[in-house]
């Protein structure tokens, strides 16, 4: 009896009190049985609906720590310090807010709630990106008291108009990111800048437990209509030699829930991890001599499991009108156009021995976790590791038509460029350029169908 | 595991004819114990609106005239409006009139030297940083605190309680700052103490003003606040706002972050309330205010008690054995919670089997026993209680 949580025990309970009478349907179910049924600003914020009680305790921890901020060296919170000295943010959900997406600044306004990546070409180390002599690998546009940031971030927007195939006229604003005000002396002059917004933190752990062999049978299909195939990433392992399957990131360049973490902790806060244990900034930097530091590791162990397993059973919430006549059509429509080829529809996660929760489950992501080309228009001009400027990772769609309830905004893609569904559709090129041009030449009723099926999700 | 009882008792629970209030007089009932919920909310607020009044008062004396005494006089008036206050929180999670602005009134932790000078680093903060910040305004204050991104914490309860406080460095007993922050000098912080006036002027005035926001909205006989709102909805509706309220509260909040985070964590200074060190009176009110809601009783800052249908009342008549497990449990929380030992950042310190760590372990447990309850309950009622 011990072993059986009490929390597990209420959720079949529950399940068993509620199932008669709602009776989900399984497209709902987005999650398999992780799924939770919340539409309130809160609904990227629950836990997995059959999360065991022994994660019970570290989701709890792990929220802490992922939604409180994180304080510099000097502060009395002593298990919540070493902040910095250079940053991008003071908690997780500062960017992604109420576990959420990001949002993009407007014109001429610095970004709170995006990585600026930059690199020169070439490849590093690790055969990733090769960083900036001096500026490494992203721009940290935050630090302590008495320490400068890395510089000042400004995008532009340009308008780009165009039609629908109906003749009506629309318009898409092209971002371009300006650094200015280097703090630590000039920048490569050959320098690429690729801005990032954080997406939803919603059911990485599935994503996870899909199997590697899913994902390389996926890629070896022979390709599919309109040309399209897929690749996997493969990426440095932190700590390890061998390539291995990216996952996470908008390029698929971080292979776990955990090395994504460690790594967010380290580039966007400045703390350490024993995963990575180093801090944040070149030795051109020099930044080391002064500063205290919040120990070593920065983020102890057991925080840095706690939030782990926090970042991997955020459940997805979900599915809504499933039976409306609009979103059924949409539904069709996604198929036919074929967004479905790259935003699959359907996977199964194998079996995962730290989370029987998010083992053997039907889950229904949209995304097949593969690069694929998505055009000139789209490119960042940056190589990670596998994938080019051009390729991007298939950006999973749960849980999207939420994100304006629990975000306030409907800016997509991966530097938010879009200003709402219609638009980041109107961006696909590359393998998607076919599927594009079918939604632009939609009548005007079909084009609403297919995003009411996307807002269902 | 002692909750071998509780399972047997969920297992009966759950096989039991469940007998939903669907009449007319149970609907009533819902709408009845609906409204007594917005009386006890605007209670709530408006004692935590008229202590921090008092507070913003002891705070002007202070300013105008520093000493020990009137610091002093300033620090139990804080104490005082947590009380209130920390009952209160029973009322956000669902998107009330808290959620919004809870980040300006109650954000933790804080980053001490994003305000003022701290051990070792006597210029930084913005109070000490005048080039950064010439004016000390509300919009400077209301633009730094929680900025998007760079979010931190500038303004609310806890920055109050950091200007009259002062960093928590000592094992036995609360941080030292002295009245003399306050007094004009030649050096120290003296030097900036008109800054660290003007700061903690703007400080009570915005948290007053800011608790007064939010009284208003529960206010009676206004069509077009929060009240109104939640009066108008369908009971059922309102409910479930009610209970996701007391869930949140009970788990995430004080189970998870308060209890749970620094028990693990064992770090010294884990705790709401860390300057003053009086971290067990906001745990033993939050979950008074669990309470207040169950029963539908409050105790209101001038003694008198305010008292009408809580939601055990919809349970009481079809679901007995329900509300008479909800009620223990919540009784054995409050007395588990009450039993934690002051200070707080010490009782989670040291051995397993050392006597503030057993308390807060055994507080965990009922807790989670309440949470249970609660669930069940809200189960049998058929309103759904999604946890974080």
């Amino acid at each position: 009896m011990k072993a059986v949580g009490l929390t597990s025990l209420l959720a079949v309970l529950g399940a068993l009190a509620g199932g008669a009478a709602l009776a989900p349907a399984p497209e709902e179910l987005a999650g398999g049985e992780t799924t939770v049924f919340d539409t309130s600003p809160n609904a990227f914020s629950l836990s997995a609906r059959n999360l065991g009680e022994s994660h019970r305790a570290a989701f709890y921890v792990g929220h802490s720590f992922f939604n409180e901020n994180w304080l510099a060296a000097t502060a009395t919170v002593s298990s919540r310090d070493g902040l910095g000295p250079l940053f991008v943010a003071r908690s997780c959900s500062a960017c992604h807010v109420r576990d959420g997406r990001g949002a993009p600044p407007d014109d001429n306004l610095p970004p709170e709630m995006m990585a600026i990546r930059i690199s020169i070409p070439g490849r590093g180390p690790d055969g990733g990106p090769k960083p900036d002599p001096v500026y490494g690998g992203q721009i940290q546009t935050h630090a302590l008291p008495e320490v400068k940031p890395e510089a000042v971030v400004l995008p532009t927007y340009e308008e780009i108009s165009g039609a629908f195939g109906d003749g009506s006229r629309y318009t898409l604003r092209q971002p371009r990111y300006l650094i200015t005000e280097p703090g630590y002396g000039p920048m490569a002059s050959n320098v690429v800048v690729s801005p990032l917004v954080a997406p939803a933190v919603i059911g990485l752990g599935l994503l996870e437990a899909v199997p590697e062999k899913t994902l390389r049978a996926l890629a070896r299909q022979p390709a599919k209509p309109d040309g399209i195939g897929g690749k996997v990433n493969l990426v440095a392992e932190a700590g390890a030699r061998r390539k291995v399957v990216g996952r996470f990131g908008w390029k698929a360049e971080q292979p776990s829930v955990r090395q994504q973490s460690a790594m967010a902790f380290n580039g966007d806060m400045g703390l350490t991890t024993a995963l990575l244990p180093q801090e944040n900034y070149t030795a051109a930097e020099s930044l080391g001599r002064t500063l205290p530091s919040g120990g070593h590791p920065e983020v102890s162990d057991e925080i840095f499991e706690a939030v782990v397993v926090y970042a991997s059973t955020l459940a997805v919430p979900a599915r809504r009108n499933v039976t409306n006549e609009m979103v059924v059509r949409g539904e069709r429509l996604f198929a036919q156009l074929n967004c479905a080829a790259c935003h699959l529809p359907r996977l199964e996660t194998g079996k995962v021995r730290e989370f029987p929760e998010l083992s053997h489950q039907v889950i229904r992501p949209y995304t097949d976790l593969l690069l694929h080309d998505l055009g000139e228009g789209l490119s960042d001009h940056r190589q990670v590791f596998e994938a080019t400027g051009r390729e991007w990772r298939t950006a999973p769609l749960w849980g999207i038509g939420l994100v304006a309830t629990v975000n306030e905004h409907t800016f997509f893609l991966h530097d938010g460029r879009a200003r709402d569904l219609a638009e980041a559709i109107l961006w696909h090129g590359g393998e998607a350029e076919a599927a594009k041009e079918r939604f632009r030449n939609l009548p005007v009723l079909d084009r609403g169908a297919l995003l009411a099926f996307l807002n269902s999700l | 595991m002692a909750g071998l009882g509780l399972l047997g008792w969920l297992f009966a629970g759950s096989t039991g004819r469940a007998a939903r209030p669907d009449s007319a007089e149970g609907t009533g009932l819902k709408a009845a114990v609906v409204a007594h919920y917005a009386d006890l909310m605007q209670a709530e607020y408006d004692d935590a609106l008229a202590l921090a009044g008092q507070l913003q008062t002891n705070i002007e004396i202070m300013l105008a005239r520093p000493s020990a005494e009137h610091l002093a006089a300033a620090r139990t008036a804080w104490i005082r409006c947590r009380t209130p206050y920390s009952q209160s929180e029973v009322g956000r999670f669902y998107g009330g009139p808290m959620d919004g602005i809870e980040g300006y009134i109650n954000a933790w932790p804080i980053d001490e030297n994003y305000l003022d000078y701290t051990v070792g680093m006597p210029d930084v903060g913005i109070i000490n940083e005048v080039r950064a910040f010439p004016v000390i305004s509300s919009e400077v204050l209301l633009g730094a605190n929680e900025r998007e991104g760079a979010k931190t914490v500038s303004t609310g309860f806890h920055a109050i309680e950091f200007l009259l406080w002062g960093q928590d460095l000592y094992a036995d007993g609360p941080g030292r700052r002295e009245y003399t922050d306050y007094v004009d000098g030649p050096t120290g912080p003296g030097r900036t103490a008109a800054r660290r006036r003007q700061y903690l002027h703007l400080l009570a005035e915005l948290l007053v003003n800011q608790l007064r926001t939010v009284a208003l909205e529960w206010a009676p006989n206004n069509p077009h606040n929060y009240r109104a709102r939640l009066l108008a909805q369908d009971p059922d509706a309102a409910l479930t706002a009610i209970i996701t309220g007391l869930g949140n509260l009970g788990s995430a909040e004080l189970y998870g972050e308060r209890l749970l985070v620094p028990y693990t964590t064992r770090s010294q200074e884990n705790e709401e309330s860390c300057f003053s060190d009086t971290t067990h009176l906001d745990l033993l009110n939050n979950e008074l205010g669990f309470q207040n809601i169950c029963e539908g009783g409050y105790q209101r800052a001038d003694g008198t008690t305010l008292s009408g249908p809580g939601l055990l009342a919809l349970l009481e008549p079809g679901e007995p054995r329900l509300a008479k497990a909800l009620r223990a449990r919540v009784a054995a929380a409050v007395v588990a919670v009450r039993a934690i030992p002051a200070p707080f950042d010490q009782a989670m310190l040291g051995r397993d089997q050392d006597r503030g760590r057993v308390a807060i372990k055994r507080a965990l447990g009922a807790l989670q026993a309440q949470t249970a309850a609660l669930v069940q309950a809200g189960d049998k009622l058929g309103w759904h209680v999604n946890l974080k």
